[in-house]
């Protein structure tokens, strides 16, 4: 099989959904403007607000976006494409890869999106700065990427729309992506993969953004949802 | 080798005995249908061919291997009963999309041309009637250039001027040397398009022959008469009648012996009046065969 004709078709279907597009990119910008807007010389954590509030809302938009890939996994089930791809050649590993890079472009967009919004309010860093954040966020969606396949194929369209705004906001919220946590709140929010994306800010500091714990807690969410995923796409094959 | 080989196929949703033990050989080359009424289990069946549902009995073998292997392969092209098809791309790109997919596909041009759709190949599929979604989703099974072809009720939503071109290029296809399995429960399809008939009912496959056969197998005439406070059960166990159904005012015989069940008919209800004795199609013969299993 011609594994990247198939993904560029995949690709291409995703970006012709304009509505789609301008709404999940449009959403985390006016949020941030209405909030950083207003704050824009205040600090929290020890860095600027508008840089933490940026990677806040560059982590809600891309998990938005990484978790949009199970909404159109939903809809192609509902119609009874999932199955017409079970009669194909398709392998598990060319779906998931399809899957999976289109949602990753969805992120990146969104990503990019909030970072030129973070320097129109005056988030200065160097270009080496940049990409260790960029680089950070992106590993962070990588269990994003697993969930997003996992949820496509566990719920229906009607379902979905609650479970990805509902999730996509408690996952912000522990993350810190709303307000900075503390204390116990805190302490759960580590193990949690959306705070290390929101952390992924604090490459302007000097220091390390994520230390050893932010890593193992990326690689284990990875690995469980991977595994679930998986798992989630061999055992749908009924029909809807 | 055979196309398909099944012994002794079993599969259950719950308490639901969807099919119950069937043995299906068929060979390289041939056109069957596969008929039945709703709830036959011709689709579970045929879900059980393609690898989508697991037997919960018996043997199943698609050309030679398992029914994963021979998709894996690409031989399979299948048009399954449900399934609308995904937005955001052509006609072209989406069968090009599927093509992608398979090892030796036709070229994207020859399947639109096939199946009558070169004139909206540019349109997006959600723009499609429903006629026209069916024919994309018959070029979506051809694509693959499958050794073995199955179609679960095709022509379903299709009107009559593309039932026929549908059925012009499944000749086509079948004087290819294509093996050809389709499900359907419009009789006179069966009948003009199939060499070879299965009949289904109750998870179970009732006959197995040509078209023709099965007519022959059972009743050749019906006997129409109206009777409106006729028992149907008395009716039926009259001499020379195999079944016997209600229309309105109406009941309808079907006979193994239509001398015998007129004469008999006419002694027990004096007052049956209307009376038509006519040859029965498939259609009788179908009604027949799924009664009685």
């Amino acid at each position: 099989m011609n594994a990247v004709l198939y993904t560029r078709f995949e690709l291409l279907r995703t970006f012709r959904n304009t509505r789609f597009l301008i709404l999940s990119l449009g959403f985390p910008v006016i949020l941030y403007f209405t909030i950083a807007g207003s704050n824009r010389h205040a600090h929290v954590e020890g860095i600027s607000f508008p840089l933490y509030y940026m990677a806040g809302m560059a982590a809600f938009g891309s998990m938005s976006a990484m978790l949009s890939s199970g909404a159109r996994i939903s809809a192609e089930r509902a119609v009874g494409w999932n199955r017409q791809l079970r009669i194909s050649p398709l392998s598990t590993r060319a779906y998931f890869r399809a899957k999976i890079l289109t949602a990753y472009l969805m992120a990146l967009l969104s990503l990019l999106v909030l970072f030129v919004c973070g320097s129109s309010l005056g988030v200065s860093l160097a270009a080496g700065e940049w990409l260790k954040m960029l680089g950070l966020m992106l590993v962070g969606l990588i269990p994003l990427a697993a969930l997003g396949i996992l949820i496509g194929h566990l719920l229906t369209p009607d379902s979905i729309g609650p479970a990805m705004g509902g999730g996509v906001s408690l996952l912000a919220l522990f993350g810190g992506a709303w307000f900075p946590v503390s204390g116990t709140l805190r302490d759960i929010a580590q193990f949690i993969p959306s705070y290390w994306l929101v952390q992924a800010s604090h490459v302007a500091t000097g220091g390390r953004a994520w230390d050893a714990k932010a890593w193992v807690v990326i690689a284990a969410w990875t690995l469980v949802l991977t595994a679930l995923a998986r798992r989630a796409y061999r055992n749908d094959t009924a029909r809807v | 080798m055979s196309a398909i080989a099944a012994s002794g196929l079993r599969k259950s949703y719950g308490e639901i005995e969807a099919v119950r033990g069937i043995d299906l050989t068929i060979e390289p080359g041939e056109t069957v249908a596969l008929l039945g009424p709703n709830g036959a289990g011709k689709s579970t069946t045929i879900d059980m061919i393609l690898g989508l549902a697991e037997p919960d009995g018996g043997t199943i073998s698609v050309l030679g291997g398992t029914p994963t292997a021979a998709i894996d392969a690409g031989q399979v092209g299948a048009m399954l009963q449900t399934g609308a098809l995904i937005r955001d791309l052509s006609v072209r790109e989406l069968i090009a999309m599927v093509a992608s997919l398979y090892p030796a596909p036709l070229a994207v041009q020859d399947a639109l041309d096939l199946t009558g759709l070169a004139e909206v190949s540019e349109q997006r599929t959600q723009k499609l009637s429903g006629g026209q979604a069916q024919r994309v989703r018959f070029a979506i099974a051809l694509v693959s250039n499958p050794k073995l072809l199955i179609l679960d009720e095709p022509t379903v939503a299709m009107d009559v001027e593309g039932r026929r071109s549908f059925w012009t290029t499944m000749r086509e296809l079948a004087a290819r040397g294509k093996t050809i399995l389709f499900a359907t429960h419009y009789l006179e399809e069966a009948d003009a398009y199939a060499d070879r008939a299965v009949l289904m009912a109750h998870g179970a496959i009732v006959a197995d022959g040509p078209p023709t056969e099965i007519r022959a197998m059972v009743g050749t005439r019906t006997i129409r008469a109206t009777l409106p406070a006729a028992e149907l059960d008395a009716l039926a166990a009259l001499p020379g009648v195999s079944g016997a159904e209600r229309r309105g005012e109406a009941v309808v015989l079907s006979c193994s012996d239509s001398d015998a069940a007129i004469r008999a008919l006419l002694v027990a209800q004096p007052d049956a009046r209307d009376i038509e004795i006519a040859a029965a199609g498939l259609e009788q013969a179908f009604l027949q065969l799924t009664a009685a299993a």
